[in-house]
């Protein structure tokens, strides 16, 4: 069988590891080649380790693994010109561009009164200015498309409702909704359908580490481990589980960027095991 | 490779034609057994396109079979629930299990709100929305006793996320559904059953191909065509197109009621070429 993105190239930032990775094999497996980029470096003000070279090689030699081609390239989503050439080369190498996953984000904590501003400006420029520099290097790839392009912005159950002690994160994965739906209007007439995808909690770096089970369980603090932390994420959602996958975004990316959505665009989906319901 | 719902059953109202057939052959593509109903009679206050008819039924029941899956089929009322119940029970005894219940029946009609007629306001209530609700009522039961948990997903339609006039019943109704669909999330997540709501733009069937919806768009000409409906149906739209296939919504509620949406619950999903988000 042929699969769901066959001959298609798609675009996806973060995509070292976690979700970012999943999304990269994911679109591998049916039959894309892929254009990688990952920041691989640590950002000050994120309490967790971020990926790493040896993270994105991993991802390449995964998807080589696919029989599928892969351009890789290390770069920071704030950088214009540097997005601009790795996607330009990643294109010029593979021929075209058809989907694009802007992924990349960070997470940090803190009461909204002891925001710093290094916080908050690290979290607009990854989070949302980022999605915005992603966006708008590969639109002129998309509208030399005929057959126009999906592109999906990956926001999160905080962008859709608030969360405590995390303003920043929430403002700027709101501000991801702004992009998404501003984009599915003006993109419309050149077939391009825009998407944002809110995920709850997922099991990736972002969220399993000591910073966040501490959160979770105040009177532990930065000791409590995965196992102290699980009952509270759990509670966040209706299915009765903590967490998801990353594979789960990745099949909800995989359909929003196949012909099966071919007139899905303008679209919130939520893939939070009932997160916003309840 | 073996279907994305194999070994499956699923529950359909509104089978005999259009959408709901389009269901039932996508889902039987994909490896599920189907219990269908329909009406197959004319209700009253639906003037503006014909019923299905028994012959319709039939042919849905010929084409499921075409595919070697098995189908059982019963006429039925969805405003009927002693009959709603006699038809899944017998589904449910004949083919083993249910795992999927698509609430798709439903009906349309165009009127100015002060000129709705007491009976029309009630007929649409009862099939569009108390419809709806005894769909879930009567296969709810089934999905909890076979303990694998289940998939239900409503049929709204764009006028369940937006006010539209000339429809008040129908707009009422579909509104309707979500809280339905909302309610039903929460209440049976702790049985793993999921409930979402697909919400399709015009879609290229008789409930909307027909005289007096072309010549809403166009009150003063004798001779509304689908040709000259088509430039303005496409302008509600943000994609340029006018309409979507009832093939869009099948996908839409395959990906839904499939293992890749194992998480995906409480969502409303829009498949309406960005009606909403223009
Ligand atoms: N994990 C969760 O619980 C969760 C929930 C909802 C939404 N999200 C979102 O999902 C996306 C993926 O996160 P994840 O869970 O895979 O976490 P992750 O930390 O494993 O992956 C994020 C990737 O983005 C990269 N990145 C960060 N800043 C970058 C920059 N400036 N330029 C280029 N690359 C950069 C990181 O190096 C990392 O590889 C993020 O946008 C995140 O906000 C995550
Ligand atoms: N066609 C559109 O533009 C459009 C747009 C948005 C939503 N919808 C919704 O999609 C669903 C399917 O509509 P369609 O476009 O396939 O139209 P359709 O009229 O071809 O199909 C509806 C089916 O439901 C059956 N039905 C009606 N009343 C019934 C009752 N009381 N009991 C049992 N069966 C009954 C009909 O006999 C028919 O077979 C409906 O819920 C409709 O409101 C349609």
């Amino acid at each position: 069988m042929t699969g769901l993105l066959e001959g298609k190239v798609a675009f996806i930032t973060g995509a070292a590891r976690g979700q970012g990775r999943s999304h990269a094999v994911r679109m591998a497996e049916e039959g894309a080649d892929v254009i990688a980029v990952d920041l691989c470096a640590q950002i000050g003000t994120v309490p967790y380790g971020m990926a790493t070279p040896e993270d994105l090689a991993e991802t390449v030699r995964q998807v080589e693994a696919l029989d599928r081609r892969i351009v890789a390239s290390t770069v920071d989503v704030r950088d214009s010109a540097g997005l601009q050439s790795a996607l330009d080369d990643g294109v010029a190498q593979l021929g075209g561009l058809d989907v694009v996953s802007a992924n990349a984000g960070v997470f940090s904590t803190a009461r909204f009164e002891d925001l710093t501003d290094d916080q908050w400006d690290d979290m607009i420029g990854v989070n949302l200015t980022g999605v915005f520099r992603t966006a708008r290097a590969a639109v002129p790839h998309l509208k030399a498309n005929p057959d126009g392009g999906a592109m999906v912005l990956t926001s999160s159950t905080a962008g859709v409702k608030g969360i405590p002690n995390a303003a920043h994160y929430v403002a700027a994965k709101h501000g991801v909704v702004g992009l998404m739906k501003t984009l599915a209007n003006e993109l419309a007439p050149h077939r391009i359908r825009v998407n944002s995808l809110h995920p709850t909690t997922v099991d990736t770096d972002m969220i399993q580490n000591p910073a966040m089970y501490g959160l979770f369980r105040p009177d532990l603090g930065t000791s409590a481990t995965r196992e102290d932390a699980e009952a509270g994420f759990r509670t966040t959602n209706k299915l009765d589980v903590p967490w998801v996958e990353s594979i789960d975004i990745s099949n909800a990316l995989v359909w929003l960027c196949s012909d099966l959505a071919r007139y899905v665009t303008g679209v919130q989906l939520p893939v939070d095991a009932g997160n916003l319901v309840k | 490779m073996a279907g994305r719902v194999a070994g499956k059953v699923a529950f359909i109202t509104g089978a005999a034609r259009s959408q709901g057939r389009s269901h039932a052959l996508r889902l039987a593509q994909e490896g599920a057994d189907i219990i269908a109903v329909d009406v197959c009679a004319p209700i009253g206050s639906i003037g503006m396109y014909p019923p299905a008819t028994d012959e319709d039924l039939a042919e849905t029941v010929r084409q499921v079979e075409a595919l070697d899956r098995r189908i059982v089929a019963t006429k039925a009322d969805v405003r009927d629930s002693a009959a709603m119940k006699a038809a899944v029970d017998d589904g449910v005894a004949q083919l083993g299990r249910l795992d999927i219940v698509l609430g798709n029946a439903g009906v349309f009609e165009i009127q100015p709100a002060l000129e709705l007629t007491d009976e029309a306001w009630r007929e649409m209530i009862d099939i569009n929305l108390t419809g709806v609700w005894n769909t879930c009522k009567v296969a709810l039961p089934h999905l909890i006793e076979g303990g694998r948990g289940g998939s239900i997903v409503l049929t709204s339609s764009t006028a369940g996320l937006k006010g539209t006039p000339n429809t008040i019943h129908y707009t009422a109704a579909k509104h309707g559904v979500v809280g339905v669909m909302r309610t039903l999330a929460n209440e049976f997540a702790q049985h793993s059953i999921r409930v979402n709501s697909v919400h399709p733009t015009g879609v290229d069937t008789v409930m909307i191909q027909n005289e007096k919806t072309w010549g809403l768009f166009a009150p003063d000409d004798p001779a509304p065509s689908r040709e000259k409906a088509a430039p303005v149906f496409q302008a509600t739209n943000a994609l340029p197109v006018p309409w979507v296939e009832p093939v869009d919504i099948s996908n839409a509620i395959l990906f839904l009621v499939s293992d890749e949406a194992r998480y995906i619950t409480g969502v409303t999903l829009p498949v309406d070429a960005g009606y909403t988000v223009t």
